[in-house]
C-alpha cells in the first residue's frame, strides 16, 4: 500500500489530468450537439435544461431497471425530444430560437427537479469505466486512467463528426442550410426540416452528457448537479470557432479548469477552494469577452446564426 | 440524371410562354406577356425595376404560380411548379444575389446541386467530372477556395459553371453585370454571347442598361408596368428605341447645369482611415482622402470594397481603428453636434434600412434631424407637434413625396418615395457637407433623374459632395473628381476630364 502523499506535488498534475478527462465528457458531448445545431443555422441556449434532463432520466432509468446504458440511450433520447421542441417552436414564424431556448433552459430543469424528486435517495447502478491504470503501483495514477467508455465515444465523435460535415450529403445539406439559407431553398431542401432535425440531434448528444453526470461524475442525482456546464458549451463552441475536433481541445481546456480545486484539495491545499471552484466561470468570461469582441473575427460562424446576422 | 446526358454538345429547348398574367393584390404585376426563345439565342429583357422582369423569369422558375399564361417546351405544354421542375426542363437561373454557400469550397458549392449525390461524398470521382467538365469551359475557377473568398466575377463565373455543370442550357442571369467591374460584365457576356453562338445554350439576361443589350443581345423583350411594349431583333432597333419603349412618355428631369467652380480650400480630410465590419475584419485600410470645398468627389468601386464602412463611420455609426476625419481641420466624430455644427448630411444606401424608423409616422421621419432644435421646441424643451407637421408639410409639398397624410406609418411608403423623404430630410436645410451612397439605386428613371438634378444643385449651391456609387455611369455624370475604392483603399484618381471608364473598370478590380 503507498502512501497518498507519496508523489507528492506529482500529484496535483495527475489528479488534474484524471479530473480533466471526467470533467470534459459533458462538455464535448454538450458542446458536439451544439456544434451540430449551430452548424444549421440555429442556437440552442435550452441544453443546460436537456442536460439536466438528461441526468435525471438516466438515473431513474438506471435505478428502475438496472441497466446504466439503457439510461444512457433514454437520457439521449428525452434530449432529442427537448431538441425536437425547440426545432418545432423555432419553425413558426417570428419566433426567435435565443429565447425558445431560454425558455427550455428552464422547463427542463424544473421538470427534471419535480420529475427527478423521488430518485435523490435511491442509488442507481453506475456506468462501468475502463482501468486503464492498472498496470501502476500508485493509486493516483490508477484513479485518473479510470476512464469512462462515453469519454472515448466522444474523442471518436469528434473527429468523425468533422468528417461528416465535409464528406457526406448530409453534412453538406446542414452546412449550406446554416450558411445560405437561401441557397438550401433554391436546391429543393427544406431549411426549417433540417434544423429541426439538427437541434433533435443535438439535444441527443446533451442528452447523453447529462446522463454522465448522473451516472458517472459525480455519479449521483440531485438539484444541483449541473453547475452550468450546458451554457458553457454554448460559449465553447464560439471559442472552438464551429470546429468539432476544436471543441474536443476546448472541452479538455474547461475540464481542466473545473478540476483544479478538486485537485488541489487531493494534496491537501483547501485554501481559497471556492476561488478555483470559480475557475470555469471566470474562463467562460473570459472567452465570450475574447470572442466578441468586434476586434476578433467571428470567421468560421455559420451566416444564419442570429448573433452573426 | 447526370451531367453526361447533357453534355455540352446537347443543343437547348426551344421554349415559348404565352400569355403569362400575375398579379399581387391590387399590383398586377404581368400583364398579357409572351416570350419565345429559340436554341442558341441571346434573348435581354429590358426594363425599369418594378416592369415585372423578375416577376416574368420567377414564374418560369416555377417561385411564382401565373395566374395565367402557358410554357411550352420543345412543343409540348409544360406545368412548372417549383424550381426543381424548371431544373429538369433544362432551365436554370444565376441570381443577383450569389446563392452560393459563403463557408463551402467552389468544388462544394457545385457539388451541392447534383440531385444524385451519394450519400458519402466520393470526392475523387466527383473532381474528375467537375475537372473534366471545367476543361471545355471558356474560363477557370480555382474549385479549392472557399466561396467568400472570391471576387464578385468569379462567383458569377461559379454561378453560371455551376448551373451548366447541373445540366441547364437555359440560363437566365438577373441583372448580371450589377456586381462587376466593366471589364468582368464584358467578359462574362462575351463568353455567354460565344456560347449561344455555339448553339450550347440559350441565353436570357434581365438588365436596365442598354449597352448591355445593344452589345451583346441578338434579340429584346421591353416590359413596362408588367405589359410587354416592345422587341425584337436587337440589329433592327436604337438606343432611342429602347429609351422610349421603356419608359414611355414619362418626361425626365433635365439634368442639372454643372457651374463652374473656382479651385477652394480643402473641406472634408480623410487621413488614414482604418475600420473593421461587423464580422471583426478589416474593412477600411487605411483610405485618406480629401474632398474640395464645392466639388462633388465620385467614389468608385465594386460593391463590398469597404464603401459602407467608410459611410458608417462618417455617419458616426462605426468607430475607426485609427486615422481621422477633419472638417476644416477640426476633428469630426460623427456625433450629431458634430454633424450639426457642420452641416453634414448623410443619404445612406437602403434608407428604410439605414435612416428611416419604420413604425414611425412621416413627419417624425422628416424631423430626425431637427426636431430638437428651436424651431420645433416649445420652451426649447418639448417637441411641438405643430411645427413638425408644418415642415413636413412644407417638405412633402417641396420633394413631391406620395403619402396618404403626414401622419401615415413610413413603412406605407413606395421605395422611391422613402428615398425622396430622405433626400427632403438631408438636403432641406442649409447643407456644407452632403455624403451620399447610391442615392438612385432601385429607383425608375424619373426619380433618378430628379435625384441627381437635386444632388447638383446642391454641389451648385456650394455644398461639398461625396458620393460613393456602385453606378459608374452614375459617378461619370455627377462627379467632378472621381477615386476608386478597392479592398479599403483609395487606390485611383482622376479628375473628370480626363476619366476613362475602361482605366476607372481596372483600377475597381485593381490592376492599376
Amino acid at each position: 500500500m503507498q502512501a497518498p502523499t507519496e508523489l507528492g506535488w506529482w500529484g496535483v498534475p495527475i489528479a488534474v489530468v484524471g479530473g480533466t478527462i471526467r470533467v470534459s465528457t459533458p462538455y464535448l458531448f454538450v458542446s458536439l450537439g451544439e456544434t451540430l445545431t449551430e452548424k444549421g443555422g440555429r442556437i440552442n441556449l435550452g441544453l443546460e435544461g436537456t442536460l439536466v434532463m438528461g441526468a435525471m432520466s438516466a438515473y431513474a432509468t438506471a435505478y428502475a431497471t438496472g441497466s446504466p446504458w439503457l439510461g444512457v440511450l433514454v437520457a439521449g433520447t428525452v434530449g432529442a425530444l427537448l431538441g425536437l421542441l425547440h426545432g418545432l417552436a423555432c419553425n413558426l414564424p417570428r419566433v426567435n430560437d435565443i429565447a425558445v431556448g431560454i425558455a427550455l433552459f428552464l422547463l427542463g430543469t424544473g421538470l427534471a427537479f419535480y420529475l427527478g424528486k423521488p430518485y435523490i435517495e435511491p442509488v442507481a447502478p453506475q456506468l462501468p469505466s475502463l482501468a486503464l491504470g492498472a498496470w501502476s503501483a500508485y493509486p493516483q495514477i490508477r484513479a485518473a486512467l479510470e476512464i469512462n467508455p462515453l469519454f472515448f465515444i466522444g474523442v471518436a465523435l469528434a473527429p468523425l463528426m468533422r468528417w461528416g460535415l465535409g464528406n457526406t450529403r448530409c453534412g453538406l445539406i446542414v452546412r449550406t442550410v446554416g450558411d445560405n439559407a437561401d441557397a438550401a431553398r433554391t436546391l429543393g431542401y427544406s431549411v426549417e426540416r433540417v434544423r429541426a432535425l439538427g437541434t433533435m440531434a443535438g439535444g441527443f448528444l446533451a442528452g447523453i452528457g447529462g446522463s454522465f453526470l448522473s451516472l458517472y461524475y459525480p455519479g449521483t442525482w440531485n438539484e444541483g448537479l449541473s453547475s452550468g456546464q450546458g451554457l458553457m458549451a454554448v460559449t465553447l463552441v464560439i471559442f472552438a470557432r464551429w470546429n468539432p475536433v476544436a471543441c474536443f481541445y476546448v472541452s479538455l481546456l474547461f475540464g481542466g479548469a473545473t478540476a483544479l480545486g478538486p485537485a488541489l484539495q487531493s494534496v491537501g491545499i483547501t485554501a481559497n477552494y471556492y476561488l478555483y471552484g470559480a475557475a470555469p466561470y471566470a474562463l467562460t468570461l473570459a472567452l465570450l469577452i475574447w470572442s466578441s469582441s468586434t476586434k476578433h473575427a467571428l470567421v468560421g460562424a455559420p451566416s444564419e446564426l442570429t448573433i452573426s446576422k | 440524371m447526370s451531367t453526361e446526358t447533357l453534355g455540352p454538345g446537347t443543343a437547348p429547348p426551344t421554349m415559348e410562354v404565352v400569355g403569362m398574367r400575375k398579379r399581387f393584390g391590387v399590383l398586377v404585376a404581368l400583364d398579357d406577356v409572351s416570350l419565345a426563345l429559340t436554341p442558341g439565342s441571346f434573348h435581354a429583357i429590358l426594363g425599369e425595376n418594378g416592369a415585372g422582369k423578375s416577376t416574368l423569369v420567377k414564374c418560369l422558375m416555377g417561385y411564382h404560380r401565373p395566374d395565367a399564361g402557358r410554357i411550352f417546351v420543345d412543343g409540348r405544354e409544360r406545368v412548372v411548379a417549383n424550381p426543381r421542375e424548371a431544373h429538369a426542363l433544362g432551365l436554370g437561373m444565376v441570381y443577383q444575389h450569389f446563392t452560393l454557400v459563403p463557408s463551402m469550397t467552389a468544388a462544394e458549392n457545385l457539388l451541392l446541386g447534383l440531385p444524385d449525390l451519394s450519400p458519402i461524398l466520393r470526392w475523387n470521382e466527383a473532381r474528375a467530372r467537375i475537372d473534366a467538365f471545367m476543361r471545355q469551359m471558356p474560363f477557370r475557377i480555382d474549385l479549392d477556395r472557399p466561396a467568400s473568398t472570391l471576387a464578385a466575377g468569379e462567383k458569377q463565373k461559379l454561378e453560371i459553371f455551376k448551373q451548366l455543370f447541373l445540366g441547364s442550357r437555359i440560363l437566365i442571369l438577373d441583372e448580371p453585370t450589377t456586381v462587376l467591374t466593366p471589364d468582368e460584365a464584358d467578359q462574362i457576356l462575351g463568353v455567354m454571347r460565344d456560347m449561344t453562338r455555339q448553339e450550347r445554350l440559350t441565353v436570357v439576361i434581365i438588365t436596365h442598361k442598354f449597352r448591355e443589350v445593344l452589345e451583346f443581345a441578338q434579340e429584346v423583350t421591353v416590359l413596362r408596368a408588367g405589359r410587354r411594349v416592345g422587341g425584337g431583333p436587337v440589329r433592327d432597333l436604337g438606343r432611342d428605341d429602347l429609351v422610349r419603349m421603356m419608359i414611355g412618355s414619362t418626361a425626365l428631369a433635365e439634368p442639372a447645369p454643372r457651374l463652374p467652380t473656382p479651385q477652394r480650400a480643402p473641406l472634408l480630410e480623410l487621413r488614414g482611415l482604418v475600420a473593421r465590419n461587423d464580422r471583426g475584419v478589416g474593412a477600411i485600410r487605411g483610405a485618406s482622402l480629401t474632398v474640395h470645398e464645392g466639388e462633388i468627389v465620385g467614389v468608385a468601386g465594386v460593391s463590398g470594397n469597404g464603401q459602407r464602412e467608410l459611410v458608417e463611420v462618417l455617419a458616426g455609426q462605426r468607430a475607426l481603428e485609427s486615422g481621422e476625419i477633419r472638417i476644416h481641420g477640426v476633428v469630426y466624430s460623427g456625433t450629431r453636434l458634430d454633424r450639426l455644427r457642420h452641416r453634414v448630411s448623410i443619404l445612406t444606401e437602403e434608407p428604410l434600412r439605414n435612416a428611416c424608423v419604420r413604425s414611425m409616422s412621416v413627419e417624425e421621419n422628416l424631423a430626425f434631424c431637427n426636431f430638437d432644435q428651436p424651431a420645433n421646441t416649445i420652451l426649447g424643451r418639448f417637441v411641438s407637434r405643430r411645427a413638425i407637421r408644418d415642415q413636413a408639410r412644407d417638405l412633402i409639398d417641396r420633394f413631391r413625396i406620395r403619402t396618404q397624410s403626414p401622419a401615415a406609418r413610413l413603412d406605407t411608403l413606395s421605395g422611391g418615395n422613402v428615398q425622396r423623404l430622405v433626400l427632403a430630410r438631408e438636403l432641406s436645410g442649409d447643407v456644407a457637407i452632403l455624403i451620399a451612397q447610391n442615392p438612385c439605386a432601385g429607383l425608375d428613371f424619373a426619380a433618378t433623374a430628379e435625384i441627381r438634378g437635386r444632388i447638383m444643385s446642391a454641389r451648385n449651391a456650394g455644398a461639398t459632395v461625396l458620393l460613393i456609387s456602385e453606378d459608374l455611369d452614375e459617378i461619370l455624370e455627377l462627379a467632378d473628381r472621381i477615386v476608386v475604392m478597392f479592398e479599403g483603399r483609395i487606390v485611383y484618381e482622376t479628375p473628370r476630364d480626363r476619366a476613362d471608364v475602361h482605366v476607372i473598370g481596372h483600377a475597381m478590380a485593381s490592376h492599376v
